[in-house]
């Protein structure tokens, strides 16, 4: 290989780590989500100014969104949350209901919701919104395949969160995971309410499986909502413990990390 | 000041009209320059017509299309007033008073609004007089007439009575009397004229006379402040356009800043070379006192264009207007980091809402109504963010489980239930959309009567429970009336519906 050529390769490999490293150097604050072992394994919580992706089968769209609602309520500290959605997630899943949210113990007031008509709207509405550091958080709710959805969508997603310091979530029900640039990815479904003890059994528990994270290990649990103080726990009777978290994936993450930053 | 536009001569010699059925009969409603030398004239009966010209070329009147195209020439008299009104069918009224000078002079206007409407091909009949009356009776007379003030009785005094423009009954009559002319009119007593035609004629008399005004309602409200900027030669580049809106905006806001005001609704007009006229809203929740947020709303609105800005040839004017505006509070915003944050949530607020429209930015305001489905309204975010934010929600009762659903569907949707135990207690599997569903737990019922105090007719008592099936999905179904309470058209009792109507997180 030639001198020139060693040189201009040199020259780009500089840039690329320029643009690189304001993402990898960038490290955000976290909010414990509640769930001793999730935040463990999250080393802290739920990282702000981050994007963070919830997939979900099309009839799971309800504890989905409870899931969402809930790392919402986390993340955004009592500031207004933007809820961006495509006009056809009310047809498929119903619309989101205020009494809903307050009964899970979020505040309406808080919330300003964007109906936007298509995927690009909604993209570029929810890529806005996030870029405005008043508000505590965006969700992005989007039904189904959508091609939009690429690696540069998901970046510019990112970049304006990590700006901003403002948290986005993605609500992807009936969609297959793509490669993205989120901090997390998890996959929820509805979990039963625990053996009748007494107590009232209703209240949101999700199985919650963290497929991806860029910082650290994955994992499955099982998690409660408790309405009443605004945070996720452990179920106190669950009768048999779920998968444990997969061992393949060390906790600490090393330099090498990078090397999937689009896995 | 008014003017008139009519069909334009066509090209080749043969005679043209345009017909339109009066009385169940074709008459003549328009005819050309070629025609009217023929003899031919306005209420003349087709038949008729083609007995004296068997080659008569007819159209049929489309008085839809004509209102259209008066409307379209109304909005690029725009560039000339703010106050241009309709006098239809074939008619615009322009209030000059203060803009003549912007176009040297009076005479220098009519000239070149006739010369414009001319090379379109409209035959534009204009004239100038204090009070838009007597312009227009003038114009049914003569074209390009300017009359002083003072010298309207001596200008109409005249002209024949049908340039006044009054019904034709009317006119007849003027002329079985006797009374040819509009001076022959003036000249009797006032009290004879309204007992034999009626007190609006004579109204109308007076105001052609200059006696008495004249008022004509506009066709858009007057903006509060309006900048323009006139280009000698046309612009069609994004760029130029951008940089004089920002400028305009500039200007305006100076303007509207002297006297403490923010502007609550923009309107950006593009004036074509050809005439057309493209206007562009941009409404804000907040007053807006900023060049730059102007700046960004309408480059927001412009991106989102269904149908982008076409210059065509090029714009020759581009005028900003603030068409409503609000006195701006100052408020101190050093401190309280809040005041600063709903602002900002504001403007943001404003700039998604002018690029998708203000009705899908919402948000939610509780009723006091017990029915689910209306219990909370969604209100646009612009108008009603402030109310929103203060606003009392019902307090979740401590310790229980969510009661009310996440999600809710706007329409319920029919589930299918083979069979209920009791015939008031849940159901023990359920079909929704395609799938089977057996009920593990249930907590109900909770009832819900309809208000029978309002006439909608719908008072089916409703019974809800909560339901969580064999995979941990979390429904609220309800069932529409209780049992025994339908009866089928043969007098039998028939079953109830039931319905989801939320899912559970």
């Amino acid at each position: 290989m030639t001198g020139a050529r060693t040189s201009t390769l040199a020259t780009l490999r500089g840039s690329i780590e320029r643009i690189e490293t304001p993402g990898d150097a960038y490290m955000p604050g976290r909010v414990a989500l509640g769930h001793v072992d999730a935040d463990a394994t999250l080393q802290g919580g739920l990282a702000l100014g981050a994007v963070h992706e919830v997939f979900a089968e099309g009839r799971q769209s309800a504890a989905a969104t409870g899931f969402i609602a809930g790392l919402a309520g986390r993340a955004i500290a009592r500031r207004p949350l933007v809820w961006v959605r495509q006009d056809f997630t009310e047809i498929e899943s119903g619309a989101l209901s205020m009494s809903g949210l307050a009964e899970l113990g979020l505040d309406p007031r808080l919330l300003v919701v964007v109906r936007a008509a298509d995927v690009d709207t909604a993209l570029r509405t929810a890529a806005d919104a996030l870029a405005c550091d008043a508000l505590g958080g965006v969700v992005l709710e989007v039904w189904g395949e959508a091609r939009q959805f690429d690696l540069v969508a998901s970046r510019k997603l990112t970049l304006a969160a990590q700006a901003s310091g403002v948290t986005g979530l993605l609500l992807r029900v009936a969609a297959q995971p793509s490669p993205s640039t989120a901090e997390t990815r998890w996959i929820v479904r509805a979990a039963h309410s625990p053996p009748a003890t007494g107590t009232a059994w209703g209240a949101p528990v999700f199985d919650a499986q963290l497929v991806r994270n860029r910082h650290g290990p994955v994992g499955r649990w099982i998690m409660e909502w408790k309405c009443d103080e605004c945070l996720f726990e452990k179920p106190a009777a669950y009768p048999q413990p779920v998968a444990a978290a997969p061992a393949h994936r060390s906790h600490q993450t090393p330099d090498r990390v990078r090397e999937r930053r689009a896995g | 000041m008014f003017e008139s536009a009519g069909p334009a001569d066509n090209c080749d010699n043969s005679p043209c009209i345009v017909v339109a059925r009066q009385n169940n009969a074709l008459q003549i409603s328009a005819l050309d320059n070629a025609a009217a030398d023929l003899g031919l004239e306005i209420g003349l009966p087709l038949a008729n017509a083609r007995a004296i010209c068997p080659h008569l070329q007819v159209f049929d009147a489309d008085e839809v299309a004509d209102a259209r195209a008066l409307n379209i020439i109304a909005d690029w008299c725009d560039r000339f007033t703010p106050l241009v009104a309709l006098d239809s069918p074939h008619g615009l009224f322009l209030d000059i008073t203060g803009c003549a000078h912007l176009f040297d002079g009076e005479a220098a206007l009519m000239r070149i609004i006739c010369d414009a409407l001319t090379r379109q091909g409209f035959a534009v009949s204009a004239g100038i007089a204090s009070t838009s009356v007597c312009a227009r009776t003038m114009t049914r007379y003569a074209t390009g007439q300017i009359i002083a003030d003072g010298e309207e009785t001596e200008a109409v005094r005249p002209l024949p009575v049908f340039t006044l423009g009054a019904e034709d009954a009317i006119t007849r009559g003027l002329r079985r009397a006797g009374l040819k002319t509009i001076g022959d009119v003036a000249s009797r007593a006032r009290h004879e004229i309204t007992a034999r035609f009626g007190a609006d004629f004579t109204v109308l008399l007076e105001q052609a006379l200059g006696q008495g005004d004249a008022p004509i309602s506009p066709r858009k409200p007057l903006p509060d402040y309006i900048v323009e900027k006139r280009f000698p030669e046309p612009v069609a580049t994004e760029g130029v356009i951008a940089s004089t809106l920002s400028r305009l905006a500039q200007t305006l806001v100076t303007a509207m800043d002297s006297q403490g005001k923010g502007a609550r609704r923009l309107e950006a007009s593009f004036f074509r070379t050809d005439g057309a006229v493209r206007t562009i809203m941009v409404d804000t929740g907040q007053p807006v006192t900023k060049p730059d947020v102007m700046d960004r709303l309408f480059r927001e609105r412009l991106d989102a264009l269904n149908d982008p800005l076409d210059p065509g040839f090029g714009f020759d004017l581009i005028r900003l207007a603030a068409s409503r505006t609000e006195i701006v509070v100052q408020q101190q915003r050093d401190l309280d980091a809040n005041v600063h944050d709903n602002d900002e949530l504001a403007a943001l607020i404003d700039r998604i809402a002018a690029r998708i429209g203000g009705r899908r930015v919402v948000v939610h305001l509780p009723q006091h109504t017990h029915i689910p489905e209306r219990a909370v309204l969604a209100a646009p975010a612009q108008q009603h963010l402030a109310v929103a934010m203060r606003a009392a929600w019902p307090a979740r009762v401590e310790g229980e489980p969510p009661l009310r659903p996440l999600r809710l569907f706007e329409k319920p949707e029919p589930i299918k239930v083979p069979f209920a135990t009791v015939p008031d207690g849940p159901p023990h599997q359920f079909t929704w959309r395609r799938a089977e569903h057996a009920v593990v737990r249930v907590e109900g019922p909770e009832r819900v009567a309809m208000e029978w105090w309002k006439q909608d007719g719908q008072t089916l008592t409703r019974d809800y429970f909560r339901i969580e099936d064999e995979a941990g999905l979390r429904f609220w179904i309800y069932r529409d009336g209780l049992y025994g309470e339908l009866v089928t058209r043969e007098g039998a009792s028939a079953p109830p519906n039931w319905f989801v109507h939320g899912l559970f997180a």
